[in-house]
């Protein structure tokens, strides 16, 4: 029986030469990843089992993106306890303020990760860089803490789904909507424990910022791992930037799926994700025009902030102002993506039409400060998670869609049609 | 290895976020973390639970984000073993590798109702409603994972 790019992957980073679904194995890791708000329990643990070294220190990560700037003195304590045991075992990709990304957006961007790779992080969004080609997959603060000291994980092997897409998507749709479509079908346990394995010629029609967008929430489908194969667009975009050899893998004609699911790109709508889960979804079509008013709109994360993401946005709010009452935040996911903005001249358009700009940060995507809503307050927002109080208030209301949908919205105080503006 | 206590039942899709809320992640502190645990879906909860407790969920338990602080504060919150139908897979590994006890069974997570006893015994995987006297039967742990747990965690099963 064939393998799945995922299991290829898995197989050649445990030495074996093949493995099954199901099948528990150890596999050499490639790069650990940890943010300012999972890095602290990982060192706790590093500390408490006596380690005294890390496996490689050119392949840890440490990022400090979910609330910094410091938003308060526990948030500076949890990111000064990180900086320390950066400088302590002289980690090479440390990111500190100045330097740093959303984690999601900055490790593809500065080249960390690559095609072949055999990725962990303690986030669950790590699941991004399968756009890249590589396994990648989300875990806690323990396994990477045995990450940092072993450079191996345990994995079960997962067996996968086969996402077929096909043609080329039209108008304002872009990575966001295929992938809230995708979970909107499978539901949110849809593919537990499993990967998505993305293939099909609607493949190339995806640029790698769409891909970033798919893979990044291929956990809200419960995935393991979401994975795309490696082309032409995958490889322009590691040039220059990946130092490593990138390996390419490719699923096995007879690689087995427990199912398929097709999307004809073509026929996809603008599609937003209702509370409180990001598997309620609706075509844009499927909401009235004043339906839903929003208080907030947030157009950045490690989902959607990344250059075409602000191009979008930037489009649609050129000329136009922000409605009254609603507040736009806009968060370029990098300092290369913010600066690049500023060149292309995007933030004097967010800035003219009423928006705010933010250093990059995650920041109000899981309601830690730069825009937490109040009781009853709705927003619009290119983020991943709609769940209870996710952004702020136990009775607020996160609407998840793309940063055209976002952007649009923003203008007219309604989730709107970008094509209706 | 035994458990006993009372149930709390919960529904599907329990996520992360609900578990322990973000804005309490600017601490790593186990007992804090306890005392937000379920807050904004079950208030009660923090001043409910006993130690020795059972929490009994519906599918797709601890979805979400890769936060150990969920499993984490719901050890430190006193409760001894999670049932549910299914878990999100990185919630399971992360209750492993902390060392809180999860099985998975959609029979039990479907009879066993809020305020029961409940028994658990690891050794076999059987589950027992004491209120009811209903018994079900959860898959045991494979080698692997009860290797991690007799030894304390997965840090612990690593070293030597």
């Amino acid at each position: 029986m064939g393998m799945t790019m995922t299991q290829k992957i898995l197989a050649a980073h445990a030495g074996l030469p093949e493995v099954k679904a199901g099948q528990l194995i150890e596999a050499k890791l490639d790069m650990v990843l940890g943010n300012d708000i999972t890095s602290p329990v990982a060192i706790n643990e590093f500390e408490k089992c006596g380690a005294c070294s890390v496996f490689d220190k050119n392949r840890i990560a440490l990022v400090l993106d979910h609330f910094v700037p410091n938003k308060d003195i526990k948030a500076a304590e949890q990111c000064r306890q990180t900086r320390n045991f950066a400088g302590k075992y002289d980690i090479k990709n440390f990111f500190d303020v100045g330097r740093m990304g959303i984690e999601h957006a900055l490790l593809p961007e500065q080249g960390i990760v690559g095609p072949g790779d055999c990725i962990i992080g303690a986030d669950s969004h790590t699941c991004t860089y399968g756009a890249l080609g590589a396994f990648s997959t989300g875990v806690g603060s323990t396994d990477m803490a045995a990450g940092m000291i072993s450079g191996k994980a345990w994995f079960k092997v997962p067996s996968a789904i086969r996402v077929t897409l096909k043609g080329k998507p039209t108008g304002f749709v872009s990575g966001k909507d295929v992938i809230l479509h995708l979970i909107g079908e499978i539901g949110v346990d849809g593919a537990l424990y499993q990967s998505l394995e993305f293939t099909g010629d609607g493949v190339a029609a995806l640029s790698m910022d769409d891909r970033l967008s798919i893979a990044n929430m291929a956990i809200e489908a419960g995935a393991k791992n979401g994975i795309f194969p490696v082309d032409d667009v995958t490889r322009s975009y590691c040039e220059g930037r990946f130092t490593r050899t990138p390996v390419e893998y490719t699923a096995d004609e007879d690689a087995e799926y427990t199912r398929e699911v097709v999307i004809d790109l073509s026929t996809l709508r603008p599609t937003v994700s209702f509370p409180h889960l990001p598997e309620n979804t609706r075509t844009i079509d499927e909401i009235g025009e004043k339906e839903v008013k929003i208080d907030q709109a947030v157009i950045g994360s490690c989902t959607n902030g990344r250059m075409e993401d602000l191009r979008a946005a930037a489009s649609l709010l050129k000329g136009r102002k922000v409605a009254d009452g609603v507040r736009c935040i806009v968060i370029p996911g990098t300092q290369q993506i913010y600066l690049q903005a500023m060149k292309e001249g995007l933030i004097e358009t967010f800035i003219t039409a009423g928006a705010v700009v933010s250093t990059p940060t995650c920041g109000p995507c899981l309601g830690g400060y730069m825009g937490v809503l109040g009781k009853g307050e709705r927003a619009i927002s290119t983020t991943n998670r709609n769940f209870v109080g996710r952004m702020g208030h136990v009775e607020s209301e996160v609407y998840l869609a793309s940063p055209a949908v976002a952007a649009a919205s923003a203008v007219t105080g309604y989730i709107t049609d970008p094509a209706a503006l | 290895m035994k458990v006993h206590g009372t149930v709390h039942k919960y529904g599907d899709n329990i996520d992360t976020d609900v578990i322990i809320p973000a804005r309490y992640l600017n601490t790593a502190s186990h007992s804090e973390l306890a005392s937000h645990c379920m807050e904004d879906i079950d208030k009660e909860f923090i001043s409910r639970v006993k130690p020795g407790d059972i929490i009994v969920a519906d599918k797709n338990f601890g979805c979400g984000s890769s936060r150990e602080h969920a499993p984490i504060a719901i050890k430190a919150s006193g409760i001894s073993c999670v049932i549910a139908t299914t878990f999100a897979r990185i919630f399971y590994r992360n209750a492993i590798n902390i060392g809180l006890p999860i099985l998975e069974c959609p029979q039990a997570s479907a009879a066993i109702q809020a305020g029961d006893e409940v028994e658990v015994d690891f050794d076999t995987g059987v589950i027992t409603d004491v209120t009811t006297g209903q018994t079900f039967s959860a898959q045991p742990f494979p080698p692997f994972i009860q290797n991690i747990i007799q030894k304390g965690g997965l840090l612990n099963s690593m070293e030597k």
